[in-house]
């Protein structure tokens, strides 16, 4: 009998059969944590009595969440990150440099990976093939010491998309769509595994989109083959070394398909309070939007910056509409500068925030004030999520978020392409 | 035996109602965040619940994010278990690291301030305002035997490594 993705990597990572339902200890070839519940991890890392790192170059501490410090005690909180850093030998990535998860996509993870990150977006690496997946501080704190965690090895959901986009619709779009179908607890404890001729055709950056918000229906991994477009992101990023080719068996079994053909979507958009409560952009239309957020480990990719400098382009914000831009690392930055993305953004009106998560999980640069509405490329909308429960927030594209911000009311990108 | 009242709560109670993001900068002050446990969900929770004390959720408790932040706090306000229709997966694994047991059952019978008493080895949960008996789900194992340590970091100390 064949193997799913997830079969596949785990299998590779005990050295076993593994099948799903299947109790496993597999090796992990990368952890990391994050300034907001990295400190605690370190707390039970040191509370565990487990001494040193297993793999000390293969375990990264991001600041990256409260980058640059909005007050003192979280500064505290990063000395304490730099001085694990240190005296562990782990690799320290400083404010400034990005998004974990940007990171882990641009340069850490590969194809086969078992990655494991004290964050739920830990995920994302799942588009170049990584069996990633976010755990709490003490299931990391044990993985740090041991190298090594148990698992569950996961039933997979297979999801085959066909089709062509059409204009004005992406994979933001896609998987919006498909947590408003299955719900937020749609594929709790499984795999999401995406496969299709419309996922051969996609780029890097819109897989990462895509399996980055399959924890938003409750799973546990979304994954991708790792293919020729894997092959030549790597080689681009200058580690064509990682590349390995992973499919799954044509004979896998799967606990359920869902077919998906991307030329029947639309631009969509999650409403207030839940991800899964969907509708189309244009069944908004006239709602007022007092802030534009286009940034995240979501949609704060190069890509995600040129679709919104394409449609900004002489264009300005509506004057009750703020534009806020956080691009995802570093990297991105400075190719957005280069290509005169950022220049086009910021003459329409944007603020540019500095590399990193930004106002997405309600700490610092970009609180919302009461009843104001924000529409976002991130990948949550709980209440409170933007950092006052008396505020709403709606999720979609960067298409959807740029024309929004011109209009200042949910607007389907269509209408302006 | 655990024994306590019920605190109820409904669907879909996510990480951020718990204990949201814009407390993260109180994240090492533990004391001061378990303050505002719960409070998007409803504020009065931590001025009512006492030790011992249940949540009782509807379905997919502790959706979101992976902070362990949030079963803590939840632990720290004196909850001896959660019993929910369904569980998220991150949650449910931090809080079975913590020690704090997460029951799987048919919740919908249980109100508001009904007495409970739980018996984790029998795996039942007796309502007794109400006189109903439920049975929950089956912890797994390698689960049970981390919880029977008091949660992972103990496990670790005492063994070393995992076993399954
Ligand atoms: S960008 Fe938002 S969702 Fe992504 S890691 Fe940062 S806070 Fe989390």
């Amino acid at each position: 009998m064949g193997k799913t993705l997830a079969e596949k990597i785990l299998s590779a990572g005990t050295g076993n059969d593994a099948r799903a339902g299947d109790m496993v200890i597999a090796r992990v070839d990368l952890v990391f944590i994050q300034d907001t519940t990295g400190p605690l991890t370190i707390k039970q890392f040191q509370a565990s009595g487990l001494k040193r790192l297993a793999n000390p170059q293969r375990t990264v501490v991001f600041i990256d969440h409260a980058a640059p410090s909005p007050t003192s005690t979280l500064s505290n909180d990063h000395l304490f990150l730099r001085q694990f850093a240190q005296e562990t030998g782990a690799i320290l990535s400083e404010l400034g440099s990005g998004v974990c998860h940007q990171l882990v996509a641009e340069s850490l993870a590969r194809p086969g990976d078992i990655v494991v990150g004290s964050d739920s977006h830990t995920v994302t690496a799942g588009g170049l093939g990584a069996f990633a997946t976010g755990m709490g501080s003490s299931d990391v704190a044990v993985a740090m010491g041991l190298g090594k965690t148990w698992f569950r090895v996961p039933e997979s959901i297979r999801v085959v998309v066909s089709g062509d986009f059409p204009k004005g619709v992406g994979a933001k779009d896609l998987i919006l769509h498909l947590i408003g179908r299955i719900g937020v607890d749609g594929a709790t404890y499984k795999a999401l595994e995406f496969s299709g001729a419309a996922v051969a055709a996609m780029s890097m950056s819109q897989r990462f989109t895509i399996a980055n918000m399959v924890v938003e229906a409750g799973a546990k991994v979304g994954l991708f083959p790792a293919d020729e477009t894997t092959r030549k992101y790597l080689v681009a990023q200058g580690r064509g070394d990682d590349y390995e080719p992973l499919s799954p068996d044509g004979d896998a079994v799967y606990e359920q398909t869902i077919e998906i053909n991307v030329a029947e979507l639309e631009p969509t958009v999650a409403r207030p309070h839940r991800m899964d409560n969907t509708a189309l952009a244009r069944e908004l239309k006239g709602t007022k939007i007092q802030q534009v957020f286009i940034g995240t480990c979501t949609n704060g990719r190069l890509e995600d910056l040129a679709v919104a400098a394409g449609i900004l382009k002489g264009k300005k914000c509506h004057p009750a509409t703020r534009l806020i831009i956080a691009p995802a690392s570093r990297q991105v930055l400075l190719e957005a500068i280069k290509a005169g993305y950022l220049q086009t953004l910021v003459e329409a009106g944007a603020t540019i925030l500095p590399a990193g998560c930004g106002p997405c999980l309600g700490l610092h640069q970009g609180v919302l004030g009461d009843g104001e509405a924000c529409l976002s490329t991130a990948n949550r909308n709980f209440k409170g999520r933007m950092g006052n429960p008396e505020a709403f927030v709606y999720l979609a594209s960067p298409a959807t978020a740029a024309a929004t911000a011109i209009s200042g009311e949910i607007t389907d990108p269509r209408e302006v392409l | 035996m655990l024994r306590g009242r019920a605190f109820k709560f409904g669907d879909s109670i996510s990480t951020d109602h718990i204990i949201p993001g814009r407390y993260a900068h109180l994240r090492s002050n533990l004391p001061e965040l378990a303050k505002h446990v719960l409070e998007d969900a409803d504020p009065s929770f931590v001025s009512k619940v006492k030790k011992g004390d249940f949540i009782v959720a509807g379905s997919n408790f502790g959706l979101g994010s992976s902070r362990e932040h949030a079963p803590l706090v939840i632990k720290m306000a004196g909850v001896s278990a959660i019993l929910a229709r369904s569980v998220a997966r991150i949650f449910f694994r931090n809080a079975i690291n913590l020690g704090l047991p997460v029951l799987i059952c048919d919740t919908d019978h249980i109100d508001d301030g009904d007495e409970l008493e739980v018996d984790l080895a029998e795996g039942t949960v007796k309502d007794l305002t109400n006189g109903r008996e439920l049975t929950f789900g089956r912890i797994p194992e390698v689960m049970l035997r981390i919880l029977d340590e008091g949660g992972l970091i103990s496990y670790i100390q005492k063994h070393g490594d995992f076993k399954l």
